[in-house]
């Protein structure tokens, strides 16, 4: 990580290291079915993070014996290019790829109609690019593209927004800079159809009035992205509609 | 919670998920506990003499053992004035058929790393104070828990043994000379600013119960853990396990963490004394 020179995270006016108010988001745009050979794909710029989806399945399940009889097996593997990062990170998957691919599967799996594939395997990749803040958001939003992009059966889609803390105050969509020197980052994913909370994850403290807060910009933050989504996958099926621009 | 476990846990769930679902609509749990107990919780401190600071916590038939050891070590590039604070957790072979040995699973990483954030994150211990020589030399404290009995909610019982272990803590005091550093053999209190408490709840049917049992965790639909410094500051969160909550659900999980963490801070605090040998 750079040595950031940025002292103030919030100015006088309450105006963050980037110009953005306490609810805004970064820009982010979406692409769906960006990858010629993957039966689903989706791309994801948000603020600086640029993240590929892809989903392979429903396919056989290798090993055999992990298969399930009366349903699909879901998998997912969340991993950072060495190059992603301001120094290099080592390519092996790091304890915090592992635990990051586990609650993005987590947070998927009830979107999922998966015992409409039994004994079958819906693998998920997830490359992250170029990071900043939210890359775990950002991934499982596009990475619910991507499945939808496969054909998969779904309930709902998916959609990641997070909140966090800086100097003492609430506010949605953390970037790199304000996750490092911020008390609090709190990344959620939701259903946004169904209401249901998928991801969740704290750190940082948060009082229990600043956690309604952070609940509801997070919430409100995963609205606006779900207009972006649903667009980028309108467009690819029903062309025309314009992707969303914040 | 174990993917290894759930082989047993496919047997449970056929067999015992009705009967869970229609004992939880009247209130009760199959063990008989109500919705929001927990089981009888043991703390016992000072049990390894080698180690600073030990806890050994037992929630119902879930065990684990905590040591806390504090070296001497560099500091890292960015925060040259703070010393360490590292929190690992480990499902030892021993502690259920269906734990092997060999490098952790998903679920081992992910116990690991919400106790580690709920303890490390929340600034249980103040960092400044282990720092012996700016950007040289400062106190590195490891505390590493590992699972000797499996049965169900292993995250908040590896967070009480840590934390119960930092409170029971000692360090060994330095001399910074200009030598260098020195172990002077005498040791003080680690300075332990707050006691985190997590509480793990899950939701079966529509009901969210806390202290889930192994057998209950195998019919789980998902499950939240929060921890809580005080009780105004939530410090750590994690839902895991395929499946989602309501908003409600989550406000409710939320002022549950904080009223049962207050009756288990008291609890804990009331076990454990600096360096003591306690029962």
């Amino acid at each position: 990580m750079s040595k950031s020179s940025i002292t103030k995270l919030l100015d006088a006016k309450g105006v963050r290291h980037d110009g953005r108010k306490f609810n805004e988001l970064r820009p982010v745009t979406m692409k769906v079915g960006v990858l010629e050979n993957a039966d689903g794909s989706a791309y994801i710029e948000f603020g600086k993070n640029k993240i590929m989806a892809a989903v392979y399945g429903p396919r056989e399940v290798h090993p055999k014996h992990m298969s399930v009889p009366d349903r699909s097996v879901l998998r997912c593997r969340y991993h950072m290019t060495p190059f992603s990062t301001d120094t290099r990170k080592n390519p092996a998957p790091s304890r915090r790829e592992i635990e990051i691919s586990k609650v993005i599967r987590e947070g998927l799996e009830p979107a999922l109609i998966l015992t409409d594939y039994p004994r079958t395997a819906i693998e998920v990749y997830l490359e992250v690019l170029q990071s900043d803040g939210g890359s775990r958001c950002a991934s499982i939003t596009a990475a619910s593209l991507a499945l939808a992009d496969a054909g998969i059966n779904m309930r709902d889609l998916v959609v990641g927004c997070a909140a966090g803390k800086i100097e003492g105050r609430v506010v949605v969509d953390l970037d790199d800079v304000e996750d490092k020197e911020g008390e609090g980052d709190m990344p959620m994913a939701i259903l946004p159809n169904l209401g249901q909370v998928t991801l969740l994850q704290l750190d940082g403290r948060f009082s229990r009035k600043e956690f309604d807060e952070a609940f509801k910009l997070a919430k409100d933050g995963c609205m606006k992205v779900y207009d972006i989504q649903r667009k980028a996958l309108m467009e690819k099926y029903f062309g025309a509609e314009e992707t969303g621009e914040q | 919670m174990n993917s290894k476990m759930s082989k047993k846990s496919l047997v449970v769930e056929h067999l015992k998920r009705a009967q869970m679902l229609d004992v939880l609509t009247k209130g009760v749990r199959l063990d008989g506990r109500g919705l929001l107990d927990y089981r009888p919780i043991t703390i016992e401190t000072g049990i390894i003499e080698k180690a600073n600071g030990s806890a050994k916590v037992r929630i119902g038939n879930t065990e684990v053992i905590a040591g806390v050891k504090v070296q001497t070590g560099a500091p890292f590039e960015d925060t040259p004035d703070q010393g360490l604070l590292i929190v690992t957790a480990e499902v030892l072979p021993l502690a259920s058929a269906y734990a092997e040995p060999g490098p952790p699973n998903e679920d081992a990483i992910e116990l690991a790393r919400v106790a580690d954030r709920g303890i490390r994150e929340s600034g249980v211990v103040d960092l400044k104070e282990l720092c012996l020589v700016k950007g040289k030399n400062v106190l590195a404290v490891f505390i590493d828990v590992s699972v000797l009995n499996v049965d169900g909610n292993l995250f908040d019982a590896v967070s009480y043994a840590a934390v119960a272990a930092l409170l029971s803590s000692t360090m060994p005091k330095y001399e910074v000379t200009a030598e260098g550093v020195k172990d002077t053999g005498k040791t003080i209190p680690l300075p332990v600013k707050l006691t985190p408490i997590s509480i793990t709840m899950v939701l079966i049917g529509n009901t969210i119960i806390v202290d889930p049992t192994l057998d209950e965790e195998s019919v789980m639909t998902a499950r939240i853990t929060i921890a809580s410094a005080d009780k105004n500051t939530i410090c750590a969160g994690q839902k895991g396990n395929p499946g989602g909550f309501t908003e409600e659900q989550v406000m409710l999980a939320i002022d549950t963490a904080i009223s049962k963490g207050e009756e288990i801070r008291k609890m804990l605090k009331k076990g454990v004394g600096h360096g003591k040998k306690q029962k």
